[in-house]
């Protein structure tokens, strides 16, 4: 991919992110945010990308190693806790008598 | 275009279209759970597609293979512990510190990809030598940097492990940050010019810039800070895009960097704070000290839970203003078994729930939800604020700068111009409070005051414990 097109996709991908979140009710502004701050942690794929070109490269694959670490702990964790919050507020129908 | 490129370019696409439509469901009560699913079934996917693509092409190296699984396990269990385990109320902190971890990520990929560069694949010596690659190794440190130390801070700050130091809230701390930040981008240039060793100075001077700028803020601005900064690791994972060529991390870091931002100001607006005085204008209680001399209270009322119980009684309306102080007793639950009492006999029972409360926005509801209140008894400050002057009673539970007077009546207030919900319209005032300290502004209370606010003196789960039994005792709820 040439610099320009990816800067494209910077563009596109920011447009898009302020599109998505026109009107959110302020219920759901914390689990927004844990969802969204998962999604960061899509960085887990640099991170991937960076052990297998490692070839080899052992200080290489323990910085890749950690990163990914660090990566998936924001991920999965921000995905659990999102679901927990989120588990509290699609219950309630099932209580309503 | 080969096979796994072409397999890889429509997981790719497919991801981004999950991603978006993940995080526009997470917009919808309705949607919000099976949106942070498909998220994370987009994510998912977009690691199959990227391991199959460099099996399809260059393969994976065992040794590969035994760090990627190394680390994925170790991540993954302790975030998968922390978020089963922790409870609600320390949720600000748990996002900060999950999103701490992000900007770390991108910044660890950048130093690594910087200090290592991987120089026997052909595809990447021009690549690398790049002006542009630079650069973006340099967004994705400085910015990942800012994002982990400025998490931390929060976090801690969040936890009550640090507190404000004096000299951050004098002018001398812009004089501090302001020499971080040029130090930060002397590092720039320099690394930029091809001295590496410098990635270094970058390193440190923008890990301190992330604890100078975030150390100050009071803890009524964290949420804010903790929303920005989610919007600083969105912008770091882009960056790290850039130096690993993905278009996918761009797109993904570009849509949480944005939506990050405007979740931002939703939150400001509901405080009725700048962002730039958030950032720059340092903790609220600062600038109060200096404002007035008026943080006396002259004509304080103090009741018993009996004589709280007896008026609840006789009341046919009550509105209950829950806030911080009731979420860190865990009273929830135990103010849940008041209100049934109370509705079964008849009174109406209706919560105010003003746009931060708790610590960030749709935090309460979220503690309320835990305690199975109806959806429907949720009132957002907007609705709920006409309905006061025909309330018999108002509790006030762990609540204080969002019900102070002083925002609409006293224009010299820092307070002043945020929306409150207007508490003291009501016949009768409860503020349930451990003791008279003030909120996290910092600021006096008008309301405590006033003839027709009664202060009920303990913590939040003990007081609405004997509440219960002495509504026991009048038979209220009883068949």
């Amino acid at each position: 991919m040439s610099f320009i097109s990816l800067l494209w996709v910077l563009l596109l991908g920011s447009l898009l992110g302020l599109e998505l979140i026109g009107k959110v009710p302020p219920t759901l502004h914390t689990p927004l945010m844990s969802g969204a701050n998962a999604i960061s942690g899509i960085t887990m794929l640099a991170a991937l990308t960076l052990i297998v070109k490692a070839e080899g490269n052992v200080p290489l694959l323990i910085i890749g190693s950690v990163s990914l670490g660090f990566a998936l702990f924001n991920v999965v964790g921000g995905f659990f806790v999102t679901d927990r919050m989120l588990a509290m507020f699609s219950r309630k129908p099932s209580n309503k008598k | 275009m080969n096979l796994p490129v072409i397999i890889k370019f429509v997981i790719d696409l497919l991801a981004v279209l999950l991603l978006a439509l993940g995080i526009k469901g997470l917009s919808k009560v309705k949607s919000a759970r099976d949106a942070n699913r498909l998220a994370a079934f987009a994510m998912s996917l977009s690691v199959v597609g990227l391991l199959s693509y460099y099996l399809g092409t260059s393969g994976i190296a065992i040794q590969s293979w035994i760090w990627i699984i190394i680390g994925s396990i170790i991540g993954s269990l302790f975030g998968a512990i922390l978020a089963k385990k922790v409870p609600m109320t320390s949720m600000p902190e748990t996002v900060a510190l999950f999103n701490g971890c992000g900007g770390m990520s991108s910044l660890l990929v950048a130093l690594g990809v910087a200090i290592f560069p991987i120089s026997n694949s052909v595809e990447n010596l021009d690549f690398f030598k790049s002006l542009i690659n630079e650069v973006s190794i340099s967004v994705s440190i400085f910015v990942g940097a800012i994002t982990f130390t400025g998490s931390i801070v929060a976090m801690a700050k969040l936890q009550g492990w640090l507190s404000t130091p004096g000299w951050t809230q004098s002018k001398v701390r812009h004089f501090v940050n302001i020499v971080f930040a040029v130090a930060s981008l002397i590092a720039f240039f320099d690394l930029i010019n091809g001295n590496t060793s410098s990635i270094w100075l970058l390193v440190i001077v923008s890990s301190l810039l992330g604890i100078g700028v975030t150390l100050p803020i009071g803890g009524a601005d964290m949420p804010v800070v903790i929303s920005l900064l989610n919007s600083y690791s969105g912008i770091a994972a882009a960056a790290a895009g850039f130096v690993v060529d993905s278009q996918l991390l761009i797109v993904a870091g570009a849509m949480v960097g944005a939506a990050g931002l405007i979740l931002t100001q939703v939150m400001c607006k509901g405080m009725n704070r700048s962002l730039v005085s958030v950032l720059f204008g340092g903790s609220l209680s600062a600038q109060s000290t200096a404002s007035s001399g008026s943080g006396e209270y002259t004509n304080i009322t103090s009741c018993s839970v009996e004589e709280c119980a007896l008026t609840l009684e006789a009341a046919n309306k009550v509105i209950i203003v829950p806030g911080y102080g009731l979420a860190v007793a865990q009273a929830q639950h135990t103010l849940r078994e008041v209100t049934k009492k109370l509705e079964q006999n008849g009174i109406e029972v209706v919560y105010a729930i003003h746009p931060v409360a708790g610590r960030m926005p749709g935090h309460m509801n979220v503690l309320l939800a835990e305690a199975d209140v109806p959806y429907e008894q949720l009132k957002e400050m907007d609705v709920v604020n006409p309905d006061f002057p025909a309330t018999d009673v108002v509790l006030v539970l762990g609540a204080n700068d969002v019900v102070n007077p002083q925002a609409k009546n006293d224009s010299s207030s820092p307070l002043y111009g945020m929306p409150v919900l207007d508490v003291q319209e009501a016949r009768t005032v409860f503020v349930i409070k451990r003791g008279m300290s003030a909120g996290y502004s910092g600021i006096k209370n008008d309301l405590f005051d006033l003839p027709n606010t009664s202060m009920v003196f303990g913590d939040a789960k003990k007081v609405l414990n004997d509440l219960i039994g002495e509504l026991k005792d009048l038979g209220v709820g009883e068949k």
